[in-house]
C-alpha cells in the first residue's frame, strides 16, 4: 500500500498552483485533504507524477457572507464546516450533511472543495450543492469562471473542471430564513458511502409549499437534481398522494449500480424512502 | 533509479523537534514507525477505516496512514508515547483504560486513546452518545466498545475532578 513516486509541490498562491498544473498537464493532480486521492494512490489507481498540495494557499480557506451569498473556500475542512457559526445559522443543512460524512478523523482533514471537485458519485456534498443551487468558482490560466453545480457533473469522475483549473470556492445563495431542510442518508455503517441519500430544501407559506429543491446522492453516475419531483410538490400541502407522485418521479431518474450496497432496484426504492423521510423532516422544520 | 529528490521534513513530535529527509511518497505512519522508531501508532487496515494509526496533528485527530509526511511539515504531532504524566504515572485516559478494562488485545488502544484525548479536549463532559460518535472512526474487534466508552467516561470524570459512577445495568 505504498503509492507510486511523485514530485511534491506546495505552492503559496492559486496562480502558482495553476502554473504548475499548466506545466505538468495530465501528470499533475492537486491535493486537498487527500482522503479520496491518497487511498487511490495507494491502490495505484491514481499515479500522478506531480502532486500539488494546496494546503499552503491561505486564500482557499474560510467562510464568509457578502449580501445574499455565502462563499466557502475550497480548502475548508468538513470539521470547519461543522464548527462554523455562520453556516450553522444560515445553512444548517451543510452541518447536518457534513456530520454524516466518514468519521471524525477524516472530517478534520477532508475538504468541501475536494468533496465536490472529485466527481465521485458517492460523495455527499455534490447533491447537496445542487439542491442549494450552489456554484463553483474555477480558476485557470485565463482567469476565473463560475459553473453551476447543476451543470458541473458529467459522469463518474468526469466534471466540467479542466485539467489546468482549480476549484477555489463554493458560492451558495443564502436560503430564506425559516426554510425547512433535511439530508437523509442510508448507509451500512459509519464511514460508508450512501446506499442512497436525499437532500431537501423547502419553504412553506400558509401550509403549502412555496419553493422546493431536491437532489439525490449515489443512485447514478452523478448526483441527481430531481427537478420534476420538486415541481410536483410546489404549491401542494405535502399530502400523501402528491408526495407519492413526487417520490415516483425521483425514483424514475435514478440509475444505481448493483453492488455491495444492494441491487439496483433496492437502491432506487431506498432513494424514494430517503426522499420521503427528508420531506417529512424538512416540513417539520419549516416555519410558515 | 529515481531522480526524485528527498524532501526535508521538520516537525515537533511528542515535544521534540525532528528533521529528516524523506521520499515524497512516505506516509506519515511509516515516517513515525520507521524513521523515528515511534511504534505506538499501529498499522491496522491501511485504508483509513480502522483508526489504529490515529495521532494528534496540530490539535486534530488524524489517520496517519492517509497523510504524507510532507503534509505534516512544520506540524506539532503527538502520539500515545506522549500520553503518560511527566512523572511516569498513567494519565487519566490511560488509567481509565486500565481500570475499566478498555482493552483486550490492545491493538486499537493507541488510536483509541489519541482519539479520546482530542475528543475530551474539545468536549470535556461528553454524553455516552457523543463518545460513541467521537470514536466512530476507531475499530475494536475485542471489547464490543462497552468498556472503552466506560474508560473514556472514567477519564472525563477524573479530569473534571469527579468520581466515575458506573450507570446501573
Amino acid at each position: 500500500m505504498i503509492p507510486g513516486e511523485f514530485t511534491y509541490h506546495r505552492p503559496a498562491s492559486v496562480a502558482e498552483a495553476i502554473a504548475l498544473l499548466v506545466d505538468h498537464g495530465d501528470e499533475a493532480r492537486p491535493l486537498a485533504g487527500g482522503h479520496s486521492l491518497i487511498p487511490m494512490m495507494k491502490l495505484r489507481m491514481a499515479a500522478p507524477e506531480h502532486l500539488i498540495d494546496l494546503s499552503g494557499v491561505a486564500d482557499l480557506k474560510g467562510v464568509s457572507q457578502e449580501g445574499d451569498v455565502i462563499t466557502i473556500g475550497a480548502m475548508t475542512t468538513q470539521a470547519e464546516v461543522i464548527g462554523s457559526a455562520l453556516l450553522t445559522d444560515k445553512l444548517p443543512i451543510l452541518r447536518e450533511t457534513a456530520l454524516l460524512i466518514a468519521d471524525p478523523q477524516i472530517r478534520y482533514v477532508g475538504t468541501l472543495g475536494g468533496n465536490v471537485a472529485n466527481g465521485d458519485p458517492g460523495n455527499d456534498m455534490p447533491a447537496l450543492m445542487q439542491c442549494l443551487s450552489a456554484s463553483y468558482v474555477l480558476a485557470g490560466p485565463d482567469g476565473t469562471r463560475e459553473v453551476s453545480s447543476r451543470d458541473f457533473y458529467e459522469a463518474a469522475y468526469f466534471t466540467a473542471l479542466a485539467p489546468e483549473e482549480i476549484l477555489t470556492a463554493v458560492k451558495i445563495p443564502v436560503p430564506a430564513p425559516g426554510h425547512g431542510y433535511a439530508y437523509e442518508k442510508l448507509k451500512r455503517k459509519v464511514g460508508d458511502y450512501a446506499t442512497a441519500a436525499a437532500a431537501v430544501m423547502l419553504t412553506m407559506s400558509g401550509g403549502t409549499v412555496s419553493s422546493c429543491a431536491i437532489a439525490l446522492t449515489n443512485v447514478g453516475d452523478t448526483p441527481l437534481f430531481a427537478e420534476e419531483a420538486a415541481s410536483i410538490l410546489d404549491g401542494s400541502t405535502l399530502d400523501r398522494e402528491t408526495v407519492k407522485k413526487a417520490v415516483a418521479a425521483a425514483e424514475a431518474i435514478t440509475m444505481p449500480a448493483s453492488d455491495g450496497r444492494g441491487p439496483a432496484e433496492y437502491r432506487t426504492k431506498m432513494a424514494g424512502v430517503m426522499l420521503e423521510r427528508a420531506l417529512k423532516r424538512a416540513a417539520e422544520r419549516a416555519q410558515g | 533509479m529515481s531522480e526524485i529528490e528527498n524532501l526535508p521534513v521538520t516537525m515537533t513530535v511528542n515535544g521534540k523537534k525532528v528533521q529528516r529527509f524523506v521520499e515524497p511518497r512516505t506516509l506519515l505512519i511509516h515516517f513515525l514507525r520507521e524513521e523515528l522508531n515511534i511504534t505506538g501508532p499501529h498499522i491496522g487496515c491501511e485504508t483509513s477505516h480502522c483508526g489504529a494509526c490515529t495521532v494528534e496533528l496540530n490539535g486534530m485527530s488524524v489517520k496517519s496512514c492517509t497523510l504524507f509526511a510532507a503534509q505534516a511539515d512544520g506540524a506539532e504531532l503527538n502520539t500515545v508515547e506522549s500520553m503518560a504524566n511527566a512523572d511516569g504515572t498513567l494519565s487519566a485516559l490511560q488509567e481509565g483504560f486500565r481500570q475499566m478494562h478498555g482493552l483486550q488485545c490492545g491493538f486499537c488502544t493507541p488510536g483509541m486513546i489519541m482519539r479520546a484525548h482530542v475528543l475530551l479536549k474539545e468536549n470535556p463532559s461528553p454524553t455516552e452518545d457523543e463518545i460513541r460518535a467521537g470514536i466512530s472512526g476507531n475499530l475494536c474487534r475485542c471489547t464490543g466498545y462497552q468498556n472503552i466508552v466506560k474508560a473514556i467516561q472514567y477519564a472525563a470524570a477524573k479530569l473534571n475532578g469527579e468520581t466515575f459512577q458506573e450507570a446501573a445495568e
